[in-house]
């Protein structure tokens, strides 16, 4: 078939074609370019179909991959032609070639409107298409009302409107407020009475977009979806065009049950009824049959009704009929349904009750991470992380670990990751912990990252039991190179010793570099206590290690001669042979040309020679306080790279390390350890800490280094209230810990200061009630709404309902009774973080069967700060003693109030205040992915208000807001947001004030509300998927932009 | 929604991009050959979803092609793959048959088909009948207007004789 009967087109297709190279190829396509350009140059000559013809081969050189930035204009002008086959080309070419941020787009916009609200319905459908496919936020501006009236217009085709109504899908999702139109839900649930099912089908992927914004508004759309799939599920008037294999139509069904996902409930039982015996019907009746595309449609129907399911926490019978299938699913040999399985029923973890039905499959699962597609393997590693718990941790790291011999390069970073974090979650005990440990440095070390190690050494460090062991076997191993089983790292040492000596030490394999920074510092920290045995002299030791520099790199040597320095102090009484020795490795160095080990050399050998005083300066590492494992949130930083987001966000919500508690000697309530901040201890790697999430405790146990080459970046008044704060009030960060059980085991750890190195078995005496409903997400709801259920369990209902009004907060705790019997022993204080004052008002001792009691709480913010006050909570019922830690949502978004700006106001305001600490910038990675809409809703719900338009860039978002504290007053604050379209993982955010902690605490809180897990100030950077694209780092330009003008002059 | 929609052959030449969210011409370059070179290299029993930078990539291969649609990680993944099947049955339709060759000389169309099937990077239409009646409308519009235009350089050339 000739194109069109366009020759010269055909032509050039065949030479590109019969190029024997990609040399000869971009031969033939300069000289075509060439051709062109001269021809676009003089324009007169040019007769339509000439112009079309050259539009079309720019369009097919630039899909081979070539740069072809001239010709837009003529591509564009074809738009304005009168006759349908220019229009049309003009209309499809554009489309293709530009973007929504292409300026000459705009020069287009008063054509494509015309055709818009023209009469030529033709016309109407070419200008939807191009506005659909890449208009952009102007375009939403100006020609929205006109695409909502053709949408429900009666007189225009289906042809026409389902175009509008995804048209104005991609208005919307490019300027929410466009559907800000009275009685727009009405209309919507008028569309959905629909019967030619193309308009429908396009209407309904317009309500998802609403619903997923603002649901609020569409309830009355909820009946007429349930209406909807029972129509196609019944195959009631159903034209055959629209059945796909036999299944009435399959997409349809799938939209509709995904846009019911964004009702949180159904409420009336009649809807909710029919509703069921729909979803039942598709769970039962859904068979695998032989022809694909209609196994693959009918199963795309099914996952999105277990989906559907999942989310209205149905019955348990049905529930437990999903994981039936799921479990089926995960089994069969299809790949796509297998993969398909896995993905969901990492989903379903999320269910309570149902990880015990699915540990069954767990050797099944086990099966598809040798799967040879790294798809499957991909989503088989994110199930087992998710489901591991202390009773398969064992089994599931023996399988980690293997897998690690044979994964792809790509996974094994990931991989040592969840093996590092789950070998510290669930440990069983110490000595598994070490052989794991041991082994992944061993196997994927260099896809061990710093982040690892690190974490082991603060594991080690909190663990005095792990000391000598780790110490005595990391000489060992660096001995002989051998890594040992982990059964016999525990047994007394050295009997094997001297004849592993003979056999080993010849064939001794090289240790990966890894190993040697881990063994260099543990035995540096640690080996003294190995005095004792034979062979562990401190000479013996150095020498050992010693052996090894010649063989690393750069960034190792800072730590060996830490090591040195720390072995030289340990040395009782002094060796002077082996202080020569060192010494003359320090003099060596203090010429070194890296900075910092010259630096360590030079101060080292000062200090060695200071003697006693070395004792002080070189003390032994305190140990670490608790905090969140950095490794989960590089886990999740990472995720966005990876894989699925479910499992990594479960697992942060899990409690923490409860096999291994990393607890410490931390004062039970209020102030800091100042010894611990006083001291001048042990320099540790400073420069290669800095990376590493746990900076904050570097700093503040001291680092040697005089100099710090990078001060912290932001030089907030308040910096180092920020690294005490989850220390003040003995709960983790505020945010860090998600589950009211960790807190309970933090808490209880610390102040009874028992068994703080116990292995301490997982269940708790206490806390065997378990809630209802997950009370980290509770609390994420709270955070935005102000009336809810904090906390449920089977005895209690906690509600909260609050007032705020400028910088006070009025609470009220419903405390109600679910059972028939009264609850007793009820205690219930607020654990007040410094900023701000609470009282709560009495609270009864006990509850009296089916009982709500109200208590009143009053919360007044006196300064800015984003840390959260804890409600301490126990009651009795029966012999259960329940006591739980809850997070209040007194956060600092409740003391906004919102304001929105024009531009006069704004720009001035912005401008004035320039720069640290006023406005503060950063660069925010690791972003949970959020449309641009869905950002704004989020904005718009912490009270920051967007205001759009102040900013030209439409990937911009600009929002303003009051805070108000008694130490603040209202204080206006102004924050900008710019985002990627390519990368929603990182965005660039700056923050203006007029106070200085203000602009920190602000800034951080709204980092943490869009990276699902907060980071540490100075958190390592996660890699940046696609390149980020230079962003305008002036102010926004106000209305002078050219390309407006240029448009407006046209 | 969809992001963009590739069709790239076997040697890894790109026959059709279309792309519903804004990537600037570089980062165009950089998806296709990331994506050609992690799609074109599985083997063939392996599930039709590929794992990509907090993306899907649900593809399917008819023949020399591969088709690819990039997703949202939580979309449904078996629905686009039918979207992928329900083009290439009407793309089947259109040409009677089609191969890549009919693609490599008419990409227009498979643009125009396409256009009436996908539109924001949602579906627009789900029945086959119907958008094989709207293209042929297209395409006698064209025809129309070419005779139109033949018709009356015809008189021109009459009358100028």
């Amino acid at each position: 078939m000739a194109l069109s009967g366009m020759r010269g087109l055909s032509v050039f297709i065949s030479d590109i074609r019969n190029c024997q190279n990609k040399e000869q190829e971009r031969l033939r396509v300069d000289k075509e370019l060439g051709n062109i350009r001269t021809r676009f140059k003089n324009e007169k000559g040019l007769t339509p179909y000439e112009k079309k013809k050259y539009v079309w081969k720019m369009l097919y050189i630039y899909m081979l991959g070539y740069d072809v930035d001239f010709g837009h204009m003529e591509a564009v002008s074809l738009i304005s032609a009168p006759k349908y086959p220019e229009k049309q080309v003009g209309y499809i070419v554009t489309s293709c070639l530009l973007n929504e941020n292409h300026d000459f787009l705009r020069l287009a916009i008063n054509t494509v409107r015309n055709d818009i609200v023209g009469r030529n319905e033709t016309f109407q459908c070419l200008a939807l298409t191009l506005v659909g496919n890449i208009g952009g936020r102007d375009f939403a501006e100006s020609l929205a009302p006109d695409v909502q009236k053709l949408l429900i217009s009666s007189s225009c085709r289906p042809l026409v409107r389902k175009k509008a109504a995804l048209c104005l899908l991609r208005l919307f999702r490019k300027n929410p407020d466009v559907m800000n139109v009275d009685g727009w839900s009405d209309r919507m649930a008028q569309l959905l009475d629909e019967r030619d099912l193309g308009v429908l089908t396009s209407s309904m992927s317009l309500l998802v977009a609403l619903v997923s914004y603002n649901h609020e508004e569409y309830w009355s759309c909820l009946p007429k979806c349930v209406k909807v799939l029972e129509r196609l599920a019944r195959s009631q008037d159903v034209p055959q065009e629209y059945t796909y294999y036999g299944i009435p139509s399959p997409w349809l069904q799938v939209k509709t049950m995904r846009a019911l996902q964004y009702f949180p409930t159904i409420e009336d039982p009649n809807t909710r009824r029919s509703l069921f015996e729909v979803l039942q019907r598709i769970l039962m009746g859904t068979d695998v049959v032989k022809n694909v595309n209609k196994n693959n449609a009918s199963h795309a129907v099914l996952f999105e009704a277990l989906a559907l399911v999942m989310h209205l926490d149905a019955e348990k019978e049905m529930m437990s009929q999903c994981v039936a299938l799921l479990g089926k699913f995960i089994a069969v040999r299809e790949p796509n349904i297998r993969y398909l399985g896995l993905e969901n029923m990492t989903r379903m973890l999320m269910v309570t009750d149902v990880q015990d039905i699915i540990k069954r499959h767990q050797a099944q699962i086990i099966t598809s991470l040798k799967d040879p597609d790294i798809s499957i393997r991909r989503r088989a590693l994110d199930l087992l992380y998710g489901m591991c718990d202390v009773s398969n941790a064992k089994d599931i790291v023996e399988e980690l670990l293997q897998y690690l011999n044979t994964a792809e390069f790509v996974m094994r970073e990931e991989l040592s990751l969840k093996i590092a974090i789950l070998a510290e979650k669930f440990a069983p005990d110490l000595s598994w912990y070490v052989d794991v440990i041991l082994q992944l440095i061993d196997k994927a070390g260099d896809f061990v990252s710093d982040d690892i190690w690190f974490r082991v050494v603060q594991f080690v460090t909190n663990n005095e039991d792990l000391q000598v062991t780790l110490a005595a076997l990391l000489y060992m191993l660096l001995l002989f190179g051998v890594s040992l089983d982990g059964a016999h790292y525990f047994q007394p040492l050295p009997q094997p010793y001297a004849a592993l000596k003979a056999r080993e030490y010849l064939d001794k394999p090289a240790i990966h570099e890894t190993m040697v920074k881990v063994s260099a510092y543990i035995l540096g920290e640690y080996s003294h206590l190995l005095a004792r045995r034979p062979g562990c002299s401190p000479k013996e030791i150095f020498n050992i290690i010693h052996e090894k520099l010649p063989t690393v790199t750069t960034s190792t040597i800072p730590i060996l001669l830490s090591t040195y320095a720390k072995i030289l102090m340990h040395t009782q009484p002094p060796d002077p042979e082996l202080q020569n020795q060192i010494w003359a490795i320090f003099r060596k160095y203090e010429s070194c040309i890296e900075v910092e080990i010259q630096q360590r050399a030079v101060e080292y050998f000062e200090l060695s020679k200071k003697g006693a005083a070395l004792m002080d300066i070189l003390a032994e590492m305190p140990k670490f306080p608790e905090r969140q494992s950095s490794l989960i949130r590089k886990a999740e930083d990472t995720e966005a790279d990876t894989a699925d987001q479910s499992a990594i966000k479960l697992r942060a919500q899990q409690q923490t390390s409860n096999a291994l508690v990393m607890s410490d000697q931390r004062p039970a309530n209020g102030t800091p350890p100042v010894s611990q901040l006083g001291l001048v201890k042990v320099p540790s790697m400073s420069n290669v800490d800095r990376d590493s999430a746990d900076q904050g405790e570097t700093q503040s146990n001291g680092t040697l280094t005089v100099v710090d080459p990078q001060p912290p970046s932001t030089p907030s008044p308040d910096l180092l209230g920020d690294l005490l704060s989850p220390l003040a009030i003995e709960v983790p960060q505020p945010d860090a810990n998600q589950s009211d059980h960790n807190l309970g085991a933090g808490v209880k750890g610390a102040p009874t200061a028992e068994d703080a190195l116990a292995l301490a078995p997982v269940e708790e005496q206490m806390n065997t009630i378990q809630p209802i409903g997950n009370i980290a997400e509770r609390f994420h709801a709270l955070c935005l709404k102000d009336s809810g259920v904090l906390y449920e369990d089977p005895y209690i209902q906690i509600g909260i309902k609050a007032d705020w009004r400028a910088h006070h907060g009025r609470l009220v705790l419903f405390l109600g009774n679910k059972n028939t019997s009264p609850l007793a022993s009820v205690q219930a204080q607020i654990l007040p973080p410094s900023h701000l004052r609470v009282e709560l008002s009495l609270v009864p001792e006990t509850i009296p069967p089916r009982a709500q009691v109200q208590c009143p709480l009053e919360v007044v913010n006196l300064r800015p700060s984003r840390d959260v006050a804890v409600l301490d909570f126990s009651y009795k019922f029966g012999t259960h003693l329940v006591n739980v830690k809850l997070r209040l949502p007194a956060l600092l978004n409740k003391f906004l109030q919102s304001i929105s700006v024009s531009p006069e106001e704004f720009f001035p305001q912005w401008r004035s205040l320039s720069g640290p600490p006023l406005k503060l910038q950063e660069v925010v990675r690791g972003v949970r992915p959020l449309p641009l809409l869905e950002m704004a809703n989020l904005f718009n719900s912490l009270r920051l208000v967007v205001c759009p338009g102040l900013d030209p860039n439409t990937n911009n978002l600009i929002a303003s807001t009051t805070f108000y504290s008694e130490s603040t007053r209202a204080m206006l604050c102004l924050v900008r947001i710019e985002t990627d379209p390519a990368d929603r993982t990182q965005l660039r955010m700056t923050v203006a004030s007029g106070d200085p902690t203000l602009t920190f605490e602000l800034k951080e809180f709204i980092k943490e509300q869009l990276v699902s897990l907060p980071t540490a100030p100075g958190a390592p950077a996660p890699p940046t998927p696609l390149q980020p694209q230079p962003q305008p780092t002036s102010p926004p330009p106000a209305v002078s932009d050219p390309g407006a003008l240029l448009a407006g002059l046209l | 929604m969809i992001h963009f929609v590739l069709l790239i052959s076997r040697q890894g030449k790109v026959r059709l991009t279309k792309w519903y969210s804004p990537y600037t011409q570089k980062e165009r370059t950089k998806v296709i050959r990331e994506l050609s070179g992690m799609i074109l290299t599985r083997g063939p029993k392996l599930c039709n979803f590929v794992e990509w930078r907090g993306y899907k990539v649900v593809y399917k291969r008819y023949a020399s092609l591969y088709f690819c649609m990039c997703i949202d990680q939580d979309d449904n993944e078996l629905e686009v793959l039918e979207i992928i099947h329900h083009y290439v049955e009407i793309l089947d339709r259109y040409f009677g048959s089609v191969c890549e060759l009919d693609l490599i000389f008419n990409f227009h169309k498979a643009y125009y088909i396409l256009d009436e099937l996908v539109i924001a990077g949602e579906l627009q239409e789900s029945s086959k009948k119907t958008v094989a009646r709207l293209i042929a409308a297209q395409d006698s519009l064209v025809e129309a207007a070419k005779e139109e235009a033949s018709s009356i350089s015809n008189i021109i050339a009459q009358a100028t004789k």
